[in-house]
């Protein structure tokens, strides 16, 4: 959940990853996206990082 | 840089949202917010001074003041930063490969990318020694990346078992004695999967991609055997067999939807009631000027089909007969690092696709194409100049990309589609963009529904645990 001051016109949904991520990340050992399901349209941000055993 | 390129403020499912593109933090907004995060950045005054009267000058100064405290706190990227210089850094390295241990198809499906399997070469099976030197290559190519994987693709990969079952043995063994492991997945149309192929599949914890378009009529029009006719009924009830005892991350049950079924949330309901639970659908590659190819004009519909499909997913969530689909699969608060984001699907540089001679390409869309030809197994070198071209095909090189709020999620899409529509792996489909674009937005907002229901679920469980139930509990 969010933390900092509480607001009232905006909801968080979620803080977001990408700063955490860039600490953890590069490792490259997730799966390639094509070899997953796609084979016909490259969606990175959908892949599971292996490091944080999501 | 525009401020939609840092805050992408959207509307899907009916929720005003917020995707702060940096931090990929998601926000959902009241009809307050969403105008000011518009008009964010714009002087304070101005802002008061245009929405005032719309929302009242009290609600619209509170909201430029959440905004503020978020920012200063570092919950929100402020939307004039530009991103950091990027520069692909480190050690080539191969991850994955593509294998074609088929350059031939037991079908003839109207709208096959690869010709009926032979992606304009010769109708081959891939022979056993070419797909263990590609083991090999791997291993070699591989650093000290551990985790690798491979997928049997063809054509139809078990039109060649033997080498299949004998590669994933040999592979295994290869890996093992150099402290990897590589996964292994394989992409069928289902008409041979009998229970022999079947039983190694399972034994082997290979995830399995099932190529089923959804309803009959739909299917039938483009996947067609060899001397016509229809396959659904051939191939529908082996995917249903093989998926009965399968856990849903172990399998995707995928569609390819035309011009012809825009009405493709139809199929992948379908799909759900045939009782898949991992679902991926995706838009016909290529045929742009034929009967079946998806047109600009046609993204109308598709757009509003997303939202459709997007609707039912969340009710059949509601309902407990939830099930994944594939591009819906955005993990808000984990999902890969922005290294991995930045460098792309890895096509030519760590994903390599594996023509049955043994000839590498940057993936298996490129196989067949001379002028992509990148080396073979056997001598383990690849054309370093295609190398650092793919390397830097990235967002920030693709024509629109670091402008466009979907960098990170898309990464630049699939450099195969960019080639087939403009000739330029540079220049992205636009088209496929498009798609691209609705489609995170769906998922964005089917995942904030998810997430209420995840909160409320909690917090109503929380609410009947008896008083002292929370004390206990954390002693365990």
């Amino acid at each position: 959940m969010a933390q900092g001051k509480a607001t009232k016109h905006i909801r968080t949904v979620s803080e977001g990853s990408m700063k955490a991520g860039l600490g953890a990340g590069g490792c490259k050992e997730c799966q390639a996206s094509c070899q997953s399901a796609c084979k016909t349209s490259c969606t990175v941000g959908n892949q599971v990082c292996r490091q944080r055993g999501n | 840089m525009s401020k939609d390129a840092n805050w992408h403020v959207f509307s899907a499912l009916g929720r005003p949202l917020l995707l702060d593109v940096k931090t990929g933090g998601l926000h959902e907004l009241d009809a307050v917010a969403r105008d000011v995060a518009l008009a964010y950045g714009e002087p304070r005054t101005e802002i008061i001074r245009r929405l005032g009267p719309v929302h009242t000058v009290q609600a619209v100064a509170e909201a430029i003041e959440e905004f503020d405290g978020m920012v200063a706190e570092g919950r929100l990227s402020r939307p004039d930063t530009p991103d950091e210089p990027y520069m692909p850094q480190g050690e080539v390295l191969v991850k994955a490969l593509c294998l074609h241990v088929a350059h031939d198809c037991n079908l003839r499906c109207r709208y096959c990318f690869g010709n009926t399997g032979t992606f304009g070469m010769t109708r081959e099976l891939m022979p056993e020694r070419v797909a263990r030197a590609a083991i090999d290559f791997l291993l070699g190519r591989s650093g000290a990346r551990r985790n690798l994987n491979v997928d049997f693709f063809g054509g139809e990969p078990l039109l060649n078992f033997d080498v299949v079952r004998s590669t994933v043995e040999y592979g295994r063994k290869r890996a093992e004695a150099q402290g990897k492991r590589i996964e292994f997945t394989i992409t069928t149309n289902a008409a041979l999967l009998d229970g022999d192929v079947a039983e190694f599949l399972d034994e082997n914890d290979m995830l399995v991609v099932l190529s089923l378009d959804g309803r009959r009529e739909v299917h039938d029009r483009m996947r067609v055997a060899q001397g016509g006719g229809g396959t659904y009924d051939l191939v529908a009830p082996r995917v249903t067999k093989f998926i009965a005892n399968r856990s849903p991350d172990s399998y995707f049950v995928r569609a390819t939807y035309t011009r012809a079924n825009l009405d493709f949330a139809s199929d992948v309901l379908h799909l759900a009631d045939l009782g898949c639970r991992s679902i991926s659908a995706e838009p016909v590659v290529g045929g742009r000027d034929s009967w079946y190819g998806i047109r600009m004009e046609d993204l109308g519909v598709i757009e509003r089909e997303y939202e459709r499909l997007a609707r039912l997913f969340v009710q059949r969530h509601a309902r407990g007969q939830g099930f994944s689909f594939y591009h819906f699969n955005v993990d808000l608060d984990g999902g890969p690092c922005l290294a991995r984001r930045l460098s792309g699907c890895g096509a030519g540089v760590d994903y390599l696709a594996v023509a049955p001679s043994g000839g590498l390409y940057p993936c298996h869309q490129f196989v067949g194409r001379p002028e992509f030809l990148m080396g073979d197994v056997f001598n383990g070198g690849i054309d370093p100049e295609l190398v650092a071209r793919f390397r830097n095909t990235h967002v920030y090189t693709k024509k629109g990309c670091a402008e466009c709020w979907a960098r990170f999620i898309c990464s630049g899409g699939c450099h195969a589609n960019a080639y087939a529509s403009s000739g330029d792996i540079l220049a992205p489909d636009p088209v496929a963009c498009a798609i691209q674009k609705k489609r995170i937005e769906c998922a964005l907002a089917v995942q904030a529904i998810l997430t209420d229901r995840r909160r409320e679920a909690l917090a109503q469980e929380a609410h009947m645990l008896p008083s002292n139930a929370v004390t206990q509990g954390k002693g365990a």
